[in-house]
């Protein structure tokens, strides 16, 4: 079978960082680019990398007839409000990287066959991808009554877009930290850092356990250790900075993201783990579309 | 008599105070301070958790009551005053914003690091359309160059600012600095849209500098009763009043009043006194967030390490405001033997 063809929307630091990596995958091939500023350098690479480019949006790229398999829509929540129902209208898998959250979430390290035959599926954010993973790995050991969350990230590794997204960053990760992550209730909070040399992406994750005791802390501590070893399986710059800290029924967690460096340096694993994760559905959903077509040939 | 300068004090006991007692005033405190405070004849009251609106979390210490309970008995016990809160976003949301207009605030700060205006536009338009007071504030100025705060400032003017704070909350200023940042501001932003000036005591210039920052043309400055705030504390309210009544600065606040309130209602509340001892002093020294005080006595104690040196490593990582969670990272990898460079810093720059 073919590869399923792509495009991306948004043209900004997530949207270029996913086409790279889209590039290297085996189930899919990104054909398409389309912004709204044919100045960016987003629109340059892909015209580079011999992508189509548009800079008219997604609404005149339909028009033209043009239909991909599946659209990654990087652009803001209030964009995708829109381009969510385009792609419903015209029976495109839609993949969406902001918090505008129309389609249920994807956390890739906890559930991703979850919603396979979603239209529409949304990538949380990427403090959501980074840390629900850890409050999962508490979650599935010992109740967790609140979790909290505090991603740090350079200031240049946030665009345009992130930052005009604060509170859908906050209160879509809060959600996703108790819809996914399993905690009663989440709260979740975000920290641009603009020093020089930038920093790594760095998250900070609290769970208050219902549970403290010796034996659950070591079943925790064994959990996140897994957990952790599955995320590097699409995000290998993923680690814990120090030991799991308890205090009472308090368990700290500390983490860096070190991304690929495929567009922005290697301090942006806000962005890394964002597109891996989305990358990783897209394969997925390839794969089960594969299954399912052949499924019925045999038929 | 004629004053040579006319301020409005914007007093801050009831939330950056909330920093020296880990966010543990009660309803009962926040009445009784507020009614104290309205009395004074103070123009604003800012209230909240000490890093605002949705700030009690475990990052920064639960809140003793919940938001609405504090903020409501704050609106309720005050006649004259304004009340406002602190928004940072990031932490703090619309819907937070949304719901203490509800509770009967008057006006918001919207507070981000100095670099970072433009996380605030969204909050300030909608706080403008909601027909609040918006004031923008940007945090660490002393880590930044004059110009890229001027850009910041004339951001947040154009979302709709009525004014802007130079926030020095690492207590690191002196007054040259205080004087070149403030008049840069005032030289650059509309005249329509004020200067303020938020000072912590980390260096025991918070007068001297909001006194420096009155001369350059800054028309709202911060205080609290007693000083009490992260650090070493902010302005001490009655303090700077005394100082304005000598030097012919306006303030519209009765200094007995002041003095009464800070003795009477606020210095029997307090958990431990406002004062500069080694660990708020090395915060001004090191540029450090002053909310860090009471988290980083709490780490050195917990891994049995100088919370001085946590400080001094804190300040050399450019660590910003909010970022809390350092703390005991930091503490951790100085117990940990590692970074174990760095230690010293201190001193050796003071040989230097």
């Amino acid at each position: 079978m073919k590869k399923l063809s792509a495009a991306i929307v948004g043209s900004g630091n997530i949207g270029t960082d996913l086409m790279i990596k889209l590039k290297r995958s085996p189930w899919i091939e990104p054909r398409w680019m389309i912004g709204i500023d044919p100045e960016s350098d987003g629109l340059r690479r892909a015209r580079e990398m011999g992508l189509e480019t548009s800079a008219d949006g997604l609404k005149a790229v339909l028009e033209q007839g043009v239909r991909p398999d599946i659209v990654f829509d990087a652009t803001s929540a209030k964009a995708h409000v829109r381009h969510a129902k385009l792609l419903r209208e015209a029976g495109i898998q839609a993949v969406d990287l902001t918090p505008a959250a129309r389609g249920p979430y994807v956390i890739a390290a906890v559930n991703l066959e979850e919603h396979l035959d979603s239209p529409n599926v949304n990538m949380v954010t990427c403090g959501g991808q980074a840390t629900v993973p850890m409050v999962y790995a508490v979650s599935r050991v010992v109740g967790v009554r609140y979790a909290e969350i505090v991603a740090t990230i350079a200031s240049k590794s946030a665009g345009p877009g992130t930052r005009a997204n604060i509170d859908e960053f906050t209160q879509t990760t809060a959600r996703a930290l108790e819809a996914i992550g399993g905690a009663k209730r989440g709260k979740a909070i975000i920290i641009l850092n603009p020093a020089e040399p930038p920093i790594l992406m760095r998250d900070t994750i609290y769970c208050l356990m219902e549970d403290a005791s010796a034996e659950i802390r070591d079943k925790v501590r064994e959990s996140i250790e897994q957990m952790v070893r599955h995320v590097q399986t699409f995000v290998p710059g993923y680690r814990l900075n120090r030991e799991p800290i308890f205090q009472d029924d308090l368990v700290s967690i500390s983490i860096e993201v070190e991304g690929l460096g495929d567009y922005l340096p290697v301090y942006a694993g806000n962005l890394d783990i964002m597109t891996a994760a989305a990358v990783k559905f897209g394969e997925e959903y390839a794969r089960h579309k594969m299954q399912v077509a052949s499924a019925e040939e045999a038929r | 008599m004629a004053y040579r300068y006319k301020i409005e004090i914007t007093d801050v006991t009831l939330r950056d105070g909330m920093h020296a007692v880990r966010h543990q005033f009660s309803v009962e405190d926040a009445k009784a301070i507020a009614a104290a405070l309205d009395k004074t004849g103070v123009a604003k009251i800012e209230a909240a958790h000490g890093d605002g609106l949705g700030g009690s979390s475990i990052q920064y210490g639960f809140a003793k009551e919940a938001e609405e309970d504090y903020l409501g008995a704050v609106c309720g016990a005050v006649h004259h005053s304004q009340v406002v809160a602190l928004l940072l976003p990031g932490i703090g949301t619309l819907e937070d914003l949304k719901r203490a207009v509800g509770l009967g605030i008057r006006g918001v700060r919207v507070a981000t690091h100095s670099t970072e205006a433009d996380i605030s536009a969204e909050h300030m338009e909608e706080a403008r359309k909601m027909g609040l007071d918006v004031v923008g504030f940007l945090m660490m100025s002393h880590m930044t160059e004059t110009e890229r705060l001027v850009e910041e400032a004339k951001k947040m003017a154009s979302y709709g600012a009525h004014c802007v704070y130079i926030v020095d909350s690492a207590g690191a200023m002196l007054m040259d600095e205080v004087r070149r940042k403030v008049s840069a501001l005032r030289a650059a932003l509309p005249d329509d849209v004020q200067v303020g000036f938020h000072a912590h005591n980390n260096l025991g210039v918070a007068v001297a500098n909001s006194i420096a920052a009155v001369e350059e043309g800054a028309y709202r400055i911060d205080a609290s009763l007693a000083g009490l705030g992260a650090g070493a504390g902010n302005t001490p309210l009655e303090v700077f009043v005394a100082a304005c009544e000598k030097y012919g600065i306006g303030t519209g606040v009765d200094l007995y009043a002041a003095m009464d309130a800070a003795e009477d209602v606020v210095r029997p509340r307090m958990m431990r006194p406002v004062l500069t001892d080694r660990t708020a002093l090395t915060l001004g020294y090191a540029g450090v967030y002053s909310s860090f005080l009471l988290h980083a006595e709490r780490a050195a104690q917990q891994f049995g390490v100088d919370v001085r040196d946590i400080l001094v490593e804190l300040g050399k990582r450019r660590v910003v405001g909010g970022q809390e969670d350092m703390i005991v990272d930091v503490a951790y990898e100085i117990a940990h033997g590692r970074e174990a460079k760095g230690h010293g810093a201190l001193t050796s720059s003071h040989r230097g």
